[in-house]
């Protein structure tokens, strides 16, 4: 008899919790630093063993096991519950969610193994935090549940995004990821009461229920659907709130990978996979979704061509990769749009956790100060180029499927023109990716002419780069083999997808990848095209990919003429006529005691005299009455 | 003679006591006052209890003149001790509570 799904994702959620309360309780435990990271470890290790199990264990796809306590009591009923809801969706993405953060926890061992004791135990008490909140989020049976642990999750990215806190662009950076989600999870706490006050419940399987007996467009749900795609847009960076991301990436690399790359980011695409019945009701929000998504796919994959760092690639990439799996959700099929967020958690942490690895050894994120690594650091490049020919989009690897998914469900959505905005994505995907590769484990002697601004490659400095430990590099070969696997399982046990995609969809998406592939080749391994001309061919749309196409100055400037002015206005009336009207009225009170007062003289018999005609005059008034 | 007498003497003495309260400006002469307006009520007081044949107005009254022989007790004394600070007993010059 084997366990209940139920019950084992309740172990998987309760063993980081009891870690993050046990190195959060007991602060020797905590400074201790390796000790905590142990437990912390553990932990993690019994949330994957558990999330796996459960996976085994639920059988069919329709199977759904609930466990939910009362929580919130009203006068009929219940108005709230928690607890955990185990079904297709939330197992695989708990065993995701587990699988990483347990890799991510055993790679910073090695990563962070420079940091004092103390901070090695707060950065594993976060960690143990996050993969709580990540794992309740993902379990979670109701909104209200979901949205507490949403919250969790953005502390805990604030938190460690600004894990080096004393760097001032670390601290600025946690500051601009949390108010931007934020901004987003206003929205989705509004969503969230309004389908609260039109339906009565929180809960998913009751509104799913409810759902189903409704009409489309029905009153009031665009709005509502409207809400809660901002609370996912907020998170999943889409644009544009997606200007958090990239600085993100101010945080330690294996943070980075674990929240901004294969868990957190992707809890708005969760979100919306979890409520696509919700969504269904409202096709006009469902078309902004998948055109937003195709927009932020698009630009961020321009943008991702113009970066140096490679950090900031990645980033920028897997805000493209997001835009992906929305604009799936949007044309409909959100079981493409789930695949993707899948297969692109394993190989996105792995490509962060390998871009970490190169950052280890050469202490520097700018790609071109960065060449031919490949020999000095071996393992490192070879993972690095599984997961970039995953991201790719190539045939064997993880990501290829699960992006072509997405490009026959928009098609088959009816959306060509987003379509046609995420095929020239993929393409774009394909050639930074390898940009990255060729700059920084490839790359000739002869590395073309070199501007004022050139520096040393690291390699050239009498500085020795080599392959990260045991500890950082068996993660990182975990991942790379998973991507693997996946992608060669996907192609021979692959279910049908529900819509029908054209013939030529398959070579033509695999084309634009090796297309991609090849420009990057000619222009940085080969060199027979020049990159700076390729750069000043684009003109104005690298001035503004370089400039992040404005997105900051134009938040800046709506801040500076519209808030701020908004702010200015209202503190002058607040000090001039609220303030001045409050101080006329006290200085009347004042002066009007000042007067009254004369009429105290102090005397006994005045007073007793005041009483008589009281009562005289109360006499009268009486008699008066009768 | 009917309860309408007594009562119109207690309304008188009650009067005579409130002038003499609101009019003396000797201390002594309003503690004066007092006991007249105090004593107004005891006529009611024993003439009800009379007309209704109920003993208990008696009864009270015997304490209300207990009561008052205290009052006019500790009255007095409070004179003596506003005339030893200040050096007079004139109402109008006793003007502290002034605001």
């Amino acid at each position: 008899m084997s366990a209940r799904p139920d019950s084992l994702v309740l172990v998987a959620l309760l063993a980081p919790a009891a870690v993050f309360v046990l190195l959060a309780v007991v602060a020797p435990l905590r400074r201790s630093g390796r000790l905590a990271a142990l437990i912390s470890i553990a932990g993690a290790l019994t949330a994957l063993g558990a999330a796996i199990l459960a996976w085994r264990n639920l059988g069919e796809d329709i199977d759904v096991f609930r466990h939910v306590w009362a929580w919130l009591p009203q006068h009929e009923g219940v108005l709230a519950t928690v607890g955990v809801l185990a079904d297709t969706y939330s197992v695989k993405m708990l065993v995701l969610v587990s699988l990483v953060a347990t890799l991510v926890q055993v790679y910073s061992l090695g990563y962070l193994s420079d940091e004092p004791p103390a901070a090695l135990g707060r950065y594993y008490m976060y960690q143990s935090l996050f993969a709580f909140s990540m794992m309740g989020l993902v379990l979670a049976p109701n909104f209200l549940q979901l949205f507490i642990c949403w919250e969790l999750v953005g502390l805990c990215s604030y938190l460690l995004i600004g894990f080096w806190y004393r760097k001032a662009s670390a601290a600025r950076a946690a500051v601009k990821a949390f108010w931007t989600t934020k901004a987003g999870d206003v929205g989705l706490l509004i969503g969230i009461v309004l389908l609260w006050r039109m339906t009565g419940t929180f809960d998913f399987a009751e509104l799913e229920v409810w759902a189903g007996s409704q009409q489309a467009g029905i009153a009031g749900i665009s709005l509502i659907a409207f809400c809660l795609y901002l609370g996912a847009a907020g998170k999943s960076a889409q644009f544009p709130l997606h200007i958090w991301l990239p600085d993100a990436m101010e945080g330690p690399t294996p943070v980075s990978a674990l929240i901004h790359a294969a868990t957190m980011v992707t809890a708005g695409v969760y979100l919306l996979t979890r409520t696509a019945f919700l969504f269904e009701l409202a096709p006009d929000v469902m078309t902004l979704v998948a055109w937003v998504g195709a927009g932020t796919a698009l630009m961020a994959a321009i943008l991702a061509c113009a970066q140096d760092d490679i950090k900031r690639v990645l980033a920028y990439s897997t805000v493209s990769q997001l835009g992906y799996k929305m604009a799936a959700i949007g044309a409909g099929f959100a079981n493409a749009g789930f695949l993707h967020l899948l297969t692109h958690g394993v190989f996105k942490a792995l490509l962060f956790l390998g871009a970490g690895a190169v950052i280890h050894a050469v202490h520097t994120n700018d790609i071109t100060r960065m060449g031919r690594l490949a020999k000095s650091m071996p393992q490192t490049a070879v993972v690095f180029i599984i997961g970039t020919l995953s991201l790719a989009g190539v045939p064997l690897f993880a990501g290829f499927l699960s992006k072509e998914e997405i490009l026959g469900a928009v098609l088959a959505g009816g959306l060509t023109v987003p379509f046609v905005m995420l095929a020239v994505a993929a393409f774009l995907t394909a050639f930074y990716m390898f940009r990255v590769v060729f700059l920084t484990f490839f790359g000739t002697a002869d590395a073309g002419p070199k501007g004022p601004a050139y520096e040393e490659p690291v390699h050239a400095r009498g500085h020795h780069p080599h392959d990260a430990p045991a500890v950082m590099t068996i993660p990182l070969w975990i991942l790379a083999l998973l991507s693997m696997a996946i992608g060669i399982l996907f192609m021979f046990h692959h279910e049908e997808p529900q819509f029908e995609s054209p013939v030529w969809l398959t070579p033509a998406a695999v084309g634009v990848g090796l297309a991609g592939i090849g420009l990057a080749w000619l222009t940085f391994q080969r060199r027979s095209i020049d990159g700076d001309r390729l750069a000043s061919a684009m003109g104005p749309l690298r001035t503004a990919a370089h400039a992040g196409f404005w997105i900051d100055d134009a938040f800046l400037f709506v801040y500076r003429s519209v808030l701020l002015v908004f702010s200015r206005t209202i503190g002058w009336i607040d000090r001039y006529v609220v303030d001045g009207i409050v101080n006329v009225m006290s200085a009347w009170t004042v002066m009007g005691g000042g007067r009254l007062r004369r009429m105290q003289t102090g005397r006994v018999q005045d007073y007793v005299f005041g009483v008589a005609v009281g009562v005289v005059a109360l006499l009268i008034w009486l008699g008066g009455v009768k | 003679m009917g309860l309408h007498a007594y009562l119109f003497l207690a309304a008188v003495v009650f009067s005579i006591g409130l002038f003499g309260v609101i009019t003396r400006r000797n201390t002594i002469g309003i503690l004066l006052g007092v006991e007249l307006m105090l004593n107004a009520v005891n006529i009611n007081l024993v003439a009800f209890s009379r007309f209704h044949g109920q003993t208990a107005g008696m009864i009270l009254t015997v304490f209300a003149i207990a009561i008052t022989v205290a009052e006019v007790a500790l009255g007095l004394a409070l004179v003596i001790l506003l005339f030893r600070t200040r050096r007079t007993a004139i109402a109008d010059q006793i003007d502290w509570l002034k605001g």
